[in-house]
Parts: C-alpha cells; sequence; structure tokens
C-alpha cells in the first residue's frame, strides 16, 4: 500500500503504524456528568463500515506525523490524506 | 547428440554439452534445455508418481503449469523438492532425483494405491478414518503423514542466500510473448522508464514455440532482435527468470527472479531475490495456458499438452515421441501435426471431437473427425489408444488441445472475477482489474499471434497515454492471423476407466460427479472437497475442465458456476525468499549501548531487552554459577558502590511553553508544580484506567523536561504522546524528539556514590547533599568540561544517581567511573543485580505493570490526581477497579528456611483447595535477597495491606512448587527511604 502523506508524498505501508478509527480524536469532555460512559464508547464502540473508513496511522519511521487516512475497506483505494493536528483543529479541538 | 529425440533447429546450444544426472542415470543434454526438455531428448517418459495413487507420470506440458513433472533437485541441504522440470534451466552437473514413491520410480510399492481407489475416492479422508476414535492420532495420522506430500525436505537449514529489492517504474510488463515485446518496444522507444519482467530464461514466449512469423521473420528471431533492442535502451530493464506472483494495492507488485537457480553454484551471490514493484501503470501479457480434454486414461506418460508438444519440437529440438497422435477439439491442435511432420516426426493420427473438413492435411497420419479417444493403453508410457469406434491407434506420444485458458490470475488479485467468452470458450479478465492495470494480447483471450502483437503495441500507447508521455507513434509488428476455430467440449463421455481433471491431485471426473451428488456443488467447496486445483499448480490445466463438468452437471452456465478465487502467489516462492535476510539474529536488528565492547571485554553475560543486547552480570573468575555474580554485584553495590549502564530506557526530550501542562495530562500525577532542577516519579495510565508506563522526569528548565520511560515500552510512549500531542491538544505548545541514542546513562549507586562522582563532576557544580538533594537534577560537567546530566533518582534505594553523557562518550565515561571507583572497590553491576535490588527496595517493574494492574493495586492511587485530567483519569474510576477487597502489592516471604519462591505461583489460603475460586492472587517477581539473605517476592493479594503477618500458600503447578509464604511489606530494605537521601 502506498500513502500519500500531505508533506512527504507517496509513502510505503510499511513505515506506519496503524492505530485504527479516526473517532479516537474525539476524546470525550472528562467533566462531561456522563464521563464514563462517554470514554466507554469512545474506547471501545466502533462502527465496521463496508466502504469508507476514516481511520489514523502513524508515520513511525518517517517524520512521526499522525495521519487520517479515508480508505475503502473493499478496495483498499485510499480517497484522501489530512494531518491528523489538522483534522483535530477543525473538529474543534484545542488545548 | 545430446538423446535420441533430439531433431533439427530450436534455441539450443549445438556447441556445448552439459552432463546431468536423473535418478543416478548420467544423462547429457544442451544450453538452452530445461530438465525436462533434456530428459525427453534422451527418451526418459516416466519422471514422476501421482500424488494419491501413486500412477507413473511423465512431462505435461512445458511451463510453469506442469501437474505432473515434480522433481527433487540437487541433494544435501541444497535439495528442493517439487521443483517444476519443466522450467527448471539445465546446467552441467545438475542432480535431479524422482520423488513419491517407495522402491524404485518404475516399481512403486505404493501403487497399491491405485489399486484401493474405489475407496480413495474423493473426501475419503472424511468417510474413512472415522472409527475407531482411539486410531485418529496413533494410527491413521501417521500414516496418513507418511504417505502424504510430494518431495522430501533436505531437513537442513537453506545455505542459500536470498535478499528484497525494491525498484520503481512508470510501466510494467508482464511477460514477454508478442504481446509484452510489442508493448515494451512501443513504451521503450517513448522513454518511459520499463520493466519487462518473464518467467521463462528466453523471452520470446510462444514466438520460441510456434512457427509463426513476425515481420515476414521467424518469430523467434524477431523476439530476439526486439529483446536485442530493449537490451540497449537505458530506460528499460529486462527481468527474465522473474515471475511477478501477485498484484498488490496501489500498482505494487511482488516478482520472484530466480538469480542462480540455473547455476551449478551461487558462489555468494543471492540465490533469488523478492522484488517488490512500484508502478504507475501495468500491462498484464502473461498469455494463456492449453488445457486438456478428459478422457479414459488421459494420464499416461507420453499425454501431453499439444502447445506443449509443439515447444518441444520448435524451441527445444526434441520429438516427444516416435509415433505422435494429436487429439483436439479446435483448430490450434492441428498445427501441432503441421509443426512435428515439418521436422520429420511421423504422425500416427489426428483425431478431432468436431465434424467436418480436415483443417489440413496431414502426410500418412489416419484423419478421424467427429471423433474421440475413449481409452488409452501402456503400463509405463502410452503405448497406444482406442477410439469411440474401436479403432486402436499405436502411437508413443498424444499431444491433446482442448483450448486456450487466459493467465487472468493476476487481474483477479483486488477481488475481481473474470467473465466466460463463449467464443474462445474460455474466462477472460472481467471488468475490475487492479487500478493502473490492464491486460493485453492472450491473457485478454486475444489468442492469434498478429492479435497479441497489435494488441500489446495499442495497450502500451493507451498506458502511455494515461501517464502523459507522447508515444512513439511506432507501427505494430505484423504477423498473419492464424485459425483459432474451436468447440466447446469437455470430456468424452463414452470413455472406459478414469478420465483425469487435475493430474497433480488425482481428481478424476468421477469426484466430481461424486462431488455433486454429495452437494459440494459450490466451486469453492468442490475444491475443498476433491483438492481439485490445489498445489504447486493450483489446477492451471484442470481447473476450467472440472468447472465445466460441474456447470453440466448443475445444469448452470459456466459463468453462473465461476471460478475459485485466485491469489497471491501465481507460483510457488520458497518462504525463503519471503524472508530474505531477516533470518537468526538478523531477523531483527540488534542495539547495542555505548559501552557494549568494554562489558564484553570484562566478560559479561549478556540478555535480549526487546532490540537490546544488554549485560546481565559480570562474571570474575571463580564464580561458577550465575548468583555468586549477582549476590556479589548487590552486597557491593549497597556496601560501597556499584555502577550500572541504564542507556536503554526510553528518553524524550520534551519542549515548550506548555510541556509541564502537557505532562500532567500525560502523567496521572502532577507535574505542573515540579520546581525546575527537580526530579519526579510518574505513572502512566492507558486511557482504560489500567496502568502502562511509569519513569522518571526532570524538569532542567521552566520549558524544558527530560523523560525516561521503561526500556520495553519506549517506543509506545513516545507513539502515545505524539497523538496526544497532535490528536488531542493540538492547541499546547509542545514538541517531542526521542533522545534514547543520543545519551548514555549510567546509574551509580551505593553509600560511596557521592564520593565516587565528586572525583569526576567538575568542581563548580556543588554535588553536596544539602546543594543537591534527593531528586534533583542539573545540566553539569565532567571530566574538564565534558556536557552530562546528572538526576539523584534511585531505582536500588541507595544513594544514588544517574549520570548521562553524550552517546559517544558513554564508554569512556564507565571508564572513568570504574577507575574513579576502585579506591571504593566499584562494581559494574547487571541487569540481574538491578532487579534483585528493585525487588528488595519494592518498586514495580514489568512484571508489575503487566497490562492488568491499576494504580491503587501498586499503592500509588493517592498519586492518581482527581483534580486534572489525564489520560486514564475517567476510567480508573471504575468501581470495580476500586474495590475495597481488591489485589494489594506486598511482599512475600517463604516460612520454610531454604524455600524458594517462584513467579508465578498463586496464593491460596493453607487449607484451600487449588483452584480458582480460592485464588487469592499470585507473585509476580521473586529474587533471591542477598541483603536478607532468603527468597523474596512481590505479587498481589487481596486486601495485602490489611493481612501483613498472614500466611498463605504460594503454589504453581507448573514449577512443581508449593511453599508456606508470610505476607510482608513490599519494601524489604530501608522502608523510611533513610539512605536515598542520605
Amino acid at each position: 500500500m502506498i500513502i500519500d502523506h500531505p508533506l512527504l508524498g507517496p509513502r510505503d505501508a510499511a513505515e506506519f503504524v496503524y492505530l485504527g478509527d479516526a473517532c479516537l480524536i474525539d476524546r470525550p469532555d472528562p467533566g462531561d456528568e456522563n464521563a464514563a460512559r462517554l470514554f466507554h464508547d469512545y474506547l471501545h464502540i466502533r462502527d465496521n463500515p463496508a466502504g469508507e473508513h476514516r481511520e489514523l496511522w502513524f508515520h513511525e519511521h518517517g517524520d512521526r506525523s499522525w495521519l487520517v487516512v479515508t480508505r475503502n475497506t473493499l478496495t483498499h483505494e485510499i480517497v484522501r490524506v489530512e494531518l491528523a493536528r489538522d483534522v483535530a483543529l477543525a473538529r474543534g479541538r484545542d488545548r | 547428440m545430446s538423446g535420441p529425440f533430439r531433431l533439427d533447429g530450436g534455441a539450443i546450444e549445438r556447441g556445448r554439452t552439459l552432463a546431468f544426472r536423473f535418478d543416478g542415470r548420467r544423462l547429457t543434454g544442451r544450453p538452452g534445455d530445461t530438465l525436462a526438455s533434456a530428459l525427453l531428448a534422451n527418451g526418459v517418459r516416466l519422471v514422476a508418481r501421482s500424488f494419491k495413487y501413486h500412477r507413473p507420470r511423465g512431462v505435461f506440458s512445458a511451463g510453469s503449469e506442469e501437474p505432473n513433472a515434480l522433481v527433487e533437485l540437487r541433494s544435501g541441504a541444497y535439495r528442493e523438492p517439487n521443483t517444476r522440470a519443466t522450467v527448471a534451466e539445465l546446467f552441467d552437473g545438475l542432480e535431479a532425483t524422482s520423488q513419491n514413491y517407495l522402491g524404485s520410480l518404475r516399481h512403486d510399492l505404493l501403487a497399491v494405491n491405485d489399486l484401493l481407489a474405489p475407496f480413495l475416492s474423493a473426501g475419503f479422508y472424511y468417510k474413512t478414518f472415522m472409527w475407531p476414535r482411539s486410531f485418529w492420532e496413533r494410527v491413521y495420522e501417521p500414516a496418513i503423514r507418511a504417505s502424504a506430500g510430494l518431495g522430501r525436505l533436505s531437513g537442513e537449514a537453506d545455505p542459500d542466500s536470498y535478499d528484497k529489492g525494491f525498484l520503481h517504474c512508470d510501466l510494467l510488463i508482464v511477460g514477454a510473448g508478442p504481446a509484452g515485446l510489442a508493448a515494451a518496444l512501443e513504451a521503450g522507444r517513448s522513454g518511459a522508464r520499463v520493466i519487462l519482467a518473464d518467467e521463462d530464461f528466453l523471452m520470446g514466449g510462444r514466438l520460441n514455440a510456434e512457427s509463426h512469423e513476425v515481420n515476414g521473420r521467424p518469430g523467434a528471431a524477431w523476439a530476439a532482435d526486439a529483446v536485442r533492442e530493449l537490451a540497449s535502451v537505458h530506460s528499460v530493464r529486462l527481468m527474465p527468470r522473474t515471475t511477478v506472483i501477485g498484484a498488490y494495492d496501489h500498482g505494487v507488485y511482488g516478482a520472484l527472479e530466480r538469480r542462480t537457480d540455473h547455476l551449478a553454484a551461487a558462489r555468494g551471490k543471492p540465490r533469488q531475490i523478492l522484488w517488490r514493484l512500484y508502478t504507475r501503470r501495468a500491462i498484464l501479457c502473461a498469455g494463456a495456458s492449453e488445457r486438456p480434454i478428459a478422457f479414459g486414461g488421459n494420464d499416461r506418460p507420453g499425454i501431453m499438452l499439444a502447445g506443449a508438444v509443439r515447444a518441444y519440437a520448435n524451441r527445444f529440438a526434441v520429438g516427444t515421441g516416435r509415433r505422435v497422435g494429436v487429439f483436439t477439439n479446435n483448430d490450434d491442435g492441428w498445427r501441432t501435426a503441421g509443426d512435428l511432420s515439418a521436422k520429420g516426426v511421423p504422425i500416427a493420427a489426428v483425431i478431432d471431437v468436431r465434424d467436418g473438413e480436415p483443417a489440413a492435411a496431414v502426410a500418412d497420419a489416419r484423419i478421424r473427425m467427429n471423433s474421440r479417444v475413449v481409452t488409452t493403453w501402456g503400463r509405463h508410457g502410452l503405448r497406444g489408444i482406442t477410439l469411440a469406434t474401436g479403432e486402436r491407434i499405436a502411437l508413443d506420444c498424444l499431444a491433446v488441445a482442448g483450448g486456450w485458458n487466459p493467465n487472468v490470475h493476476l487481474t483477479c488479485h483486488h477481488g475481481g472475477r473474470p467473465v466466460w467468452r463463449d467464443a474462445i470458450a474460455s474466462f477472460v479478465p472481467g471488468d475490475r482489474l487492479p487500478g493502473g492495470m490492464s491486460v493485453a494480447g492472450a491473457a485478454d483471450g486475444c489468442l492469434t499471434t498478429a492479435g497479441a502483437l497489435a494488441d500489446g503495441h495499442r495497450a502500451a500507447v493507451a498506458a502511455l497515454g494515461e501517464l502523459g508521455l507522447a508515444a512513439a507513434a511506432g507501427e505494430p509488428p505484423v504477423a498473419s492471423d492464424e485459425a483459432t476455430g474451436a468447440a466447446s467440449f469437455w470430456h468424452v463421455r463414452e470413455s472406459r476407466g478414469r478420465a483425469w481433471l487435475d493430474l497433480q491431485n488425482d481428481v478424476t471426473v468421477k469426484d466430481v460427479e461424486l462431488a455433486h451428488r454429495e452437494g459440494f456443488r459450490s466451486v469453492e467447496l468442490l475444491k475443498r472437497y476433491t483438492t481439485l486445483g490445489m498445489a504447486t499448480d493450483q489446477g492451471r490445466t484442470a481447473n476450467v475442465l472440472a468447472l465445466a463438468i460441474m456447470a453440466g452437471l448443475t445444469g448452470r452456465t459456466i459463468q453462473e458456476t465461476g471460478t475459485t478465487a485466485f491469489r497471491p502467489p501465481y507460483t510457488p516462492v520458497p518462504i525463503a525468499a519471503f524472508a530474505g535476510r531477516s533470518r537468526g539474529k538478523d531477523f531483527r536488528p540488534t542495539r547495542l549501548t555505548p559501552s557494549h565492547d568494554w562489558a564484553e571485554g570484562q566478560g559479561a553475560v549478556f540478555v535480549d531487552a526487546g532490540m537490546w543486547l544488554r549485560a546481565q552480570w559480570f562474571p570474575r573468575s571463580g564464580e561458577t554459577h550465575w548468583r555468586q555474580s549477582v549476590d556479589r554485584e548487590v552486597t557491593d553495590t549497597r556496601g560501597s558502590v556499584g555502577i550500572c549502564d541504564v542507556t536503554t530506557l526510553g528518553k524524550i526530550d520534551i519542549q515548550g511553553r506548555d510541556a509541564a501542562e502537557f505532562l500532567n495530562r500525560i502523567y496521572a500525577n502532577g507535574f505542573a508544580k515540579l520546581a525546575v532542577g527537580k526530579v519526579r516519579y510518574g505513572l502512566m495510565l492507558r486511557e482504560d484506567g489500567i496502568a502502562y508506563d511509569d519513569g522518571t522526569t526532570a524538569r532542567l528548565a521552566e520549558h524544558h523536561f527530560v523523560m525516561t520511560t521503561t526500556t520495553a515500552n519506549a517506543v509506545l510512549v513516545f507513539r502515545n504522546m505524539e497523538f496526544a500531542r497532535q490528536c488531542l491538544w493540538p492547541g499546547l505548545d509542545v514538541h517531542l524528539i526521542s533522545v534514547t541514542e543520543q545519551w548514555a546513562q549510567y546509574a551509580v549507586a551505593g553509600p560511596n556514590s557521592r564520593r565516587l562522582l565528586e572525583k569526576i563532576v567538575d568542581p563548580e557544580h556543588d554535588i553536596s547533599n544539602e546543594a543537591f538533594p534527593f531528586m534533583a537534577c542539573a545540566e553539569i560537567s565532567v571530566c574538564g568540561g565534558t556536557p552530562a546530566r546528572l538526576f539523584r533518582i534511585s531505582f536500588s534505594g541507595e544513594l544514588a544517581y544517574e549520570l548521562a553523557v553524550a552517546a559517544r562518550y558513554g564508554e569512556a565515561l564507565m571508564e572513568v567511573l570504574l577507575a574513579a571507583g576502585e579506591e571504593f572497590d566499584a562494581v559494574a553491576y547487571g541487569t540481574e543485580a538491578l532487579g534483585v535490588m528493585r525487588i528488595e527496595k519494592g518498586h514495580a517493574a514489568g512484571n508489575e505493570l503487566n497490562g492488568q494492574t491499576t494504580a491503587r493495586m501498586l499503592g500509588m492511587q493517592r498519586m492518581v490526581s482527581k483534580r486534572k485530567d489525564c489520560i486514564g483519569n475517567v476510567l480508573s474510576e471504575r468501581p470495580e477497579m476500586n474495590r475495597d477487597d481488591g489485589m494489594e502489592l506486598m511482599g512475600f516471604k517463604p516460612l520454610g528456611s531454604g524455600d524458594e519462591l517462584t513467579a508465578g505461583a498463586h496464593l491460596l489460603a493453607l487449607d484451600a483447595p487449588a483452584d480458582t475460586v480460592n485464588d487469592e492472587g499470585w507473585i509476580s517477581s521473586v529474587a533471591y535477597s542477598p541483603t536478607l539473605e532468603t527468597s523474596i517476592g512481590l505479587g498481589f493479594v487481596r486486601q495485602g495491606h490489611a493481612r501483613i503477618g498472614e500466611t498463605l500458600r504460594a503454589w504453581d503447578a507448573l514449577q512443581g512448587s508449593d511453599v508456606r509464604v508470610e505476607i510482608v511489606s513490599p519494601h524489604f530494605h530501608d522502608p523510611d527511604g533513610e539512605l536515598l537521601r542520605a
């Protein structure tokens, strides 16, 4: 597999470590009154889509960027690669 | 002469003779021969025994689809079983042995299986070996294992080396037959970076095997010229002897190149290279494989594919018989008669299943239209055939032409399925090709030479256009279109005796009928039930025939019946090629600390710690048992001073205005208020609240920290911290870098550690107890100006420091420390003594941080700050993890003097039976404490602190130990911490 790194261009998938669903960016608010349930879902509940899937890859043997890779689980086609930091900022994560 | 069956012409080198042996017999061949062609040239027809029935078998094909002619090549550790003689290139001194028989190839005692055939039908395993149950493992399995399999492994380590390689190109062309060569010529002339790979050692594909003309010249000569032209083009890489084995994601292809298999000795060169080809576009020109027709007794040596018979005559100059017959359902079969006649091989008969006029005149041959072969005879080789009319014809070779199957395999590696094309009665590639792939020539169902040449050229022009490269606007090579009329004819119904489909696995038409009767009608079930299409050839000559017969039985079309999934690899790949250089100690890199050579010079015993090698202990002369060394290292360290290499701990440099806040969220305990010049112990939790790593972090400046992690988790902790930084809190100003390899770090421990360090720390740095108390840190210099970092931390429980210098000074520092420590009798200690001292002190380590334990279990619940957010904080509050009767980390001592504790022992009440219900905890770490002169242990037991002084059983069935233990404080040594603050 080839992942088209937004900063470094196409790189072999062997340089990356896979983590999982990009929803791991959306860490719940620990101050929420339902924090325990929210964290349970955050840790353990996953969709298993047949089709496009947004997932986290870490360029461990490269520049250490975390990436959000949108991959079609049926064809392995990669339709989008973003810096996870940009995705996190866009989703309202900050400090 | 190199054999009585040698003809004129061909692509073999007449001037040289190659000597080889087959089953000990000395034979000769020519450069350009395969083992199969050389055997045939010598009249050797019986070359193997079949898998199940041990039927005599001969060479069936002239390519990688060969089901029969599997042999063992070479000898000793170099022995390679199940090698296809049809692709094994002959070399001088080649040793080949037939396989899969008991006794001799000619008189195989296991041929008794053939008589038992009525009992060995499809699925006989599942029907026959049911009872008695006690026979399963003691009788049936050993018997089946003894008779199963084909060749024998050498049983020795593979003495060859294998490499992996990586290549990039604009255009990969798979196969160098007419389509592939036409495509490569066009692409090469356009300047594209081209790789042309072919599994054969002679490029040209069927042009070498046929008598067609291209551009008015013999096809083989045109192919040779084309290869010569391509070899002169800088941007074209020719890869003969290279099989493209799989189409992987995003234009990546796998290919196996055989570098030295055709040489007598590898002479240090890699035997094979597994290439990873990164391509922008690929054209599959993999050609087609011929299939047989099923009829009675169609497996005898001498019965061959018609195209293979032509290949042996035209390319290898070998006549495959003295009287050759042709049995065909298509026009192509007639070419065999024509080509062999032209070479002077007598044609006995041409039998065509179709009605109508003969496709050609063949001198002196019996021509039988609308006719069929129903059985054959000849024990060790074909002697004749019988037609449906009862007519008997004596012949020693029957060329069978059942039509051609495009080699669609690679088009299906991304889940695509081939589609049936009636016009050629074959499957052709479907619409869903791997991205960037196109198909040309026979692989795409274009079965004439003229068509293949034009199609290859067209595909190259199209691919170049997609790549944005200008085509060279060359004209495609020209050949005349040959006749390709064919009938859908699979099986002679009036056959007498068994009609074979899969020669390698001995699957017959009857087996398919049985599978149908018993309900195994889906092709995937048919395959598993009958073993059709398994093993080295993956049914390349068998599958379509069997599908057609199953389709006939079920009344479905062949398209509806479908094919089994095609998966890589296209042809067998040695496991050694996948391993490449990653064997033995090269399986993964070995990491050595800067003072490794020094430790080796001291005679240290090393232990693997992940990829690191760490000194485990340093034996001294007279010490005969590791315990003597370790006890001495502990006693001398606690008595005076010891030095230990702790470089392998993960080290992470953390900087930024929000570094303190960031650490506050990474660690369970607080770090925001850590003063500059101080170190703090920190515990990390997973988000689910379980403890996963610990270490110390020093604040060197307001916005600069340096963290240590455990050796084992260094990579994971860094990865998780980058995740937190980039994904969870991208607004924090914090930056991380791993500095594990940049710093060599040494623990200096023991009551004399300060006095030792004072000798090497430069005098402007005051490290007195007042100026540099417990948990202080500073950037200092040593040995007259060498920058260093000093941390007053203690894993041993003694007055202790860790001193870090740039990695390049690590070895020198170790020597300086021991020289300066000579007056204190300083010792070097290894990981074993380190472990003993941390157990004596009651520090948790990997055995306690095992992914099941919480801060509360480790006695650190007060450290977990409730006032701040940190990873794992929320879920560490789960009630089940905070029960009052939970496990607590405690110390354990055996009651009986001399009793030894074992790690992994379970704790039980004294009178309780040893079962799960009564399990009260476990011992996690043990050591012999030379300080306390007894075996001690750390472990977890329910409500431990309330039960100090209680006696339990430590029961360990695995290690056969059952001793009484007392629950004690986990802090065996200096529980109040007076020593480390001294």
